[in-house]
């Protein structure tokens, strides 16, 4: 039945209105109008004002009667919306003292902070006008979506291998030959390539609506304009990135969303966003008014006593995360992509600036995190951290966890990018990052660890194995930007060679690298096209390029399909052997006898953890505990020293027989072989390693 | 939009023509909404003159299906390029049988 309280009491210029619901706060739709409901604490006035799409002068400024005010909520439902063809944004009177934190100025016209859609920047790339006040506009969706049955796949973490991507990158050079390049709707298409690779979690990077012109510059010296590209930098937290929509420009970007998470759950394969709540698109003192700062300055920011941003996200400003209105706005967004998109999980950037408190301090026990652990609809949604901060807070292994969160595991990109390159030093925390770093996660298990050896910050694995420095001239700040800390080795040559041994050893190097990956414990993550040996061209820190140097080179999977093929398999030689993925660390010996995980070196039982480029790794995987037809052992060999040297064996029990699955020394498709396919070794007691490459056993009746 | 609707013993075409937009989408749903309480078994959409689809057209053929033709059969016929391709790319074709 339809409430008897919705008839108009107001009318201004012609359009009818009655005060509305202070929640939910934003736009909603509701009989015969729309309900919007702002929040300002420090704001004396506000005006609603109303734009047909894409027109430059508001059809209506609607001043909220002091009646509609509700605590610090403004709130009213105007009638007879055209909602569809509707722009809208707040005007907010108030104190202008930026020494006391406010900065309010009543001609900008603001985005509302829980906008679903906004529009402004639906066509990628498409240079803004400037002139025009009102740059991003929200909009009023309609929040139904036919998901014809589907829910968030709830896989158990130690199931998952994820696949971190760009929604632009992924799909945006020619090679991808998709449809419409670069958009959700492309991503589609390349489902079957996904599933063929074997992952079942696809972590895109930020898709929450920002400017790509923000900062934007043009390069002097290649007159290429520089972008915000990768998009850590949102201008709103509840709506889509409207110009990675195929569909963008008809505003649909919320439905080509859903129906990409809608397709890819049908494939078995997760979503996880990476959400930026540490900052926001508007900078510093000197940043544009778009939304927060001329809302409630005060609220949103954490500022200096003097009112200056503080600037722990090297951003220029810091979210106010653990404002209690600033909290519930970071738990109503993530419920919100949970309940309405279907997420599986967040990746929190710079996730430790969630963890200071209203003065910037580390707190013990953060508000933000404690409830986003324990809230009930994120219930079953995992929570990864990005353990650290640019204001050099560094928690990797001590962020507040309460049992649900996750962590990017920065030890592990270390120590395994130093093994591979020959510091024999990292060997022991090498048996620490295999087990998956009980070192770090003690009480938390192998699953509080996200492996990784290469993620969007950084070298792609081709670049790891091709360049001893970065080279980010293209980035226009004379290669100053991006990190000095690459644990790299190019091999003999600074970036392309000719030369075939190297070239080997590169392919070799990647293949080592993706070996310890898929079989440590922990969740593997690695960066989209290291699967076929996708380049940056020596860029670590392709943040500004959209371009060649960041699209994903889809020839590079033809010329390199056998790296592809050892990736692939070594992804399913993972899913088949659950031993390597077990979410709880052992000790003493399990049912066949021997422990779980044993470290040896050249001699079995005889690891030398001081500084060793030799390291034996023994899983003994019982049939009883993980549901095997018999008792079951790997034995995954690892030589990254630069002379070959020969392994002797464990035994195992006598009627078990070591056969190859891999050997990186060897070309395409002789590396790996596919389950059933394995070889037998011929002399069961040892097996030569060629310098720097890798080897897995099995052992199996 | 031009727009033409036929029933018959529960099988109803849909012509459209035009672009079906906020400007109009409610209209017709109007239209359609006089259908509801008929026991329809196919629903098709003649869509080869339909020259654009916006999001208030799309909600109108998923109004079509949720609460005309729950069990019905659905055809879009002939549609522009365009118009396919939104379809397509905001996950309609589903329900959707697309014939050329």
């Amino acid at each position: 039945m339809e409430r008897v309280d919705t008839y108009p009491t107001h009318e201004h210029q012609g359009i009818k209105f009655r005060r509305g619901q202070p929640l939910p706060f934003g736009a909603s739709i509701v009989p015969g109008g729309v309900n919007f409901s702002v929040f300002s604490k420090h704001a004396t006035d506000c005006v609603l004002v109303l734009f047909n799409r894409h027109e430059d002068e508001p059809f209506a400024e609607i001043p909220f009667p002091d009646e509609f005010r509700i605590g610090n909520v403004f709130t009213m439902i105007v009638f007879d919306l055209d909602y569809e063809n509707l722009e809208y944004g707040y005007k907010m009177d108030g104190p202008y003292e930026p020494e006391e934190g406010h900065r309010f100025d009543s001609q900008k016209i603001l985005l509302d902070p829980y906008a679903k859609a906004v529009s402004g920047r639906e066509i990628w790339g498409e240079l803004p006008d400037w002139n025009k006040p009102f740059q991003h506009r929200s909009r009023v969706i309609f929040d139904d979506f036919d998901w014809e049955g589907d829910k968030p796949l709830e896989k158990n973490m130690e199931d998952l291998i994820i696949y971190e991507a760009h929604v632009r990158s992924l799909t945006r050079h020619e090679s991808a030959e998709v449809k419409y390049p670069g958009t959700f709707a492309a991503i589609r298409e390349k489902i079957p390539y996904l599933k063929e690779l074997g992952i079942n979690c696809l972590e895109l990077l930020p898709v929450f609506e920002f400017d790509e012109f923000e900062n934007s510059r043009i390069n002097e010296d290649t007159g290429e304009r520089l972008y915000n590209y990768w998009g850590y930098s949102a201008v709103n937290f509840f709506a889509p990135k409207a110009g990675f929509a195929a569909t963008g420009q008809f505003g649909m970007e919320v439905d080509e969303l859903k129906n990409l998470v809608k397709e890819l759950h049908k494939n078995d394969i997760e979503v996880i966003l990476d959400v930026v709540f540490n900052h926001t698109a508007e900078g510093n003192e000197k940043g544009p008014y778009i939304s927060y700062r001329g809302v409630d300055n005060k609220t949103y920011y954490l500022l200096t006593p003097e009112g200056y941003y503080y600037n722990f996200s090297g951003c220029g400003n810091t979210l106010n995360c653990n404002n209690p209105v600033v909290r519930n706005m970071i738990l109503d967004c993530l419920r919100y992509w949970a309940s309405e998109y279907h997420i599986d999980g967040f990746r929190f950037d710079l996730a430790s600036i969630l963890a200071r408190d209203q003065e910037g301090r580390p707190m013990a026990n953060p508000p933000l995190l404690e409830t986003l652990a324990h809230d009930p609809i994120l219930g079953k949604c995992k929570l990864i951290a990005e353990a650290w901060d640019a204001g050099g807070l560094y928690q990797v292994g001590s962020f507040p966890d309460w049992g649900r969160w996750a962590e990017w595991n920065g030890e592990y990109r270390d120590d395994v990018r130093s093994f591979i390159k020959g510091e024999g030093e990292v060997v022991g925390s090498i048996t620490q990052r295999i087990q998956g770093s009980p070192d770090l996660y003690a009480q938390r298990g192998p699953t509080a660890s996200i492996n990784f050896v290469t993620c969007h910050d950084g070298f792609t694995l081709n670049d790891l194995v091709s360049y001893n420095d970065k080279h980010n001239e293209a980035n226009g700040e004379n290669n100053r930007d991006g990190t000095d800390n690459n644990n790299s080795w190019n091999c003999g040559v600074e970036g392309p060679t000719n030369d075939p041994a190297i070239k080997h050893l590169r392919k070799k190097q990647m293949k080592n690298a993706l070996t310890i990956l898929l079989l440590s414990r922990g969740v593997p993550m690695f960066l989209a096209g290291d699967e076929f040996a996708n380049t940056q061209y020596g860029n670590n820190n392709a943040y500004c390029q959209d371009n060649e140097i960041s699209w994903l080179d889809w020839n590079l999977l033809e010329e390199n399909k056998g790296l592809f093929r050892y990736c692939k398999n070594l992804l399913s030689f993972r899913k088949n052997h659950p031993v390597l993925t077990s979410d709880s660390f052992t000790s003493g010996t399990n049912a066949t006898g021997y422990p779980e995980i044993s470290f040896h070196g050249l001699e079995p039982w005889q690891a030398d953890f001081s500084c060793n480029l030799t390291l034996g790794v023994l899983f003994a995987a019982p049939a009883e505990k993980y549901q095997l037809s018999a008792d079951e052992f790997i034995y995954l060999a690892l030589n990254m020293h630069w002379e070959g040297h020969d392994f002797y064996l464990p035994e195992i029990p006598l009627d078990h027989n070591w056969q190859v699955v891999a050997n990186t020394e060897l070309a395409t498709p002789e590396d790996i072989w596919p389950a059933g396919e394995e070889k037998k070794l011929e002399n069961q007691d040892q097996i030569y390693l060629s310098p720097r490459s890798a080897v897995i056993l099995l052992g199996s009746k | 939009m031009e727009y033409n609707i036929k029933e018959n013993q529960g099988e109803v075409e849909i012509e459209l023509a035009g672009s079906l937009d906020a400007t109009n989408a409610s209209k017709l749903l109007e239209e359609l909404k006089k259908l509801q309480d008929k026991d329809i078994k196919s629903i098709i959409f003649s869509v080869a003159d339909l020259e654009y689809i916006a999001s208030a057209g799309l909600r109108v053929i998923i109004f079509t299906k949720q609460k005309i033709g729950r069990d019905a059969s659905m055809k879009l016929i002939s549609p522009q390029d365009e118009v396919k391709d939104v379809i397509r790319m905001s996950g309609l074709d589903n329900f959707l049988e697309i014939e050329e």
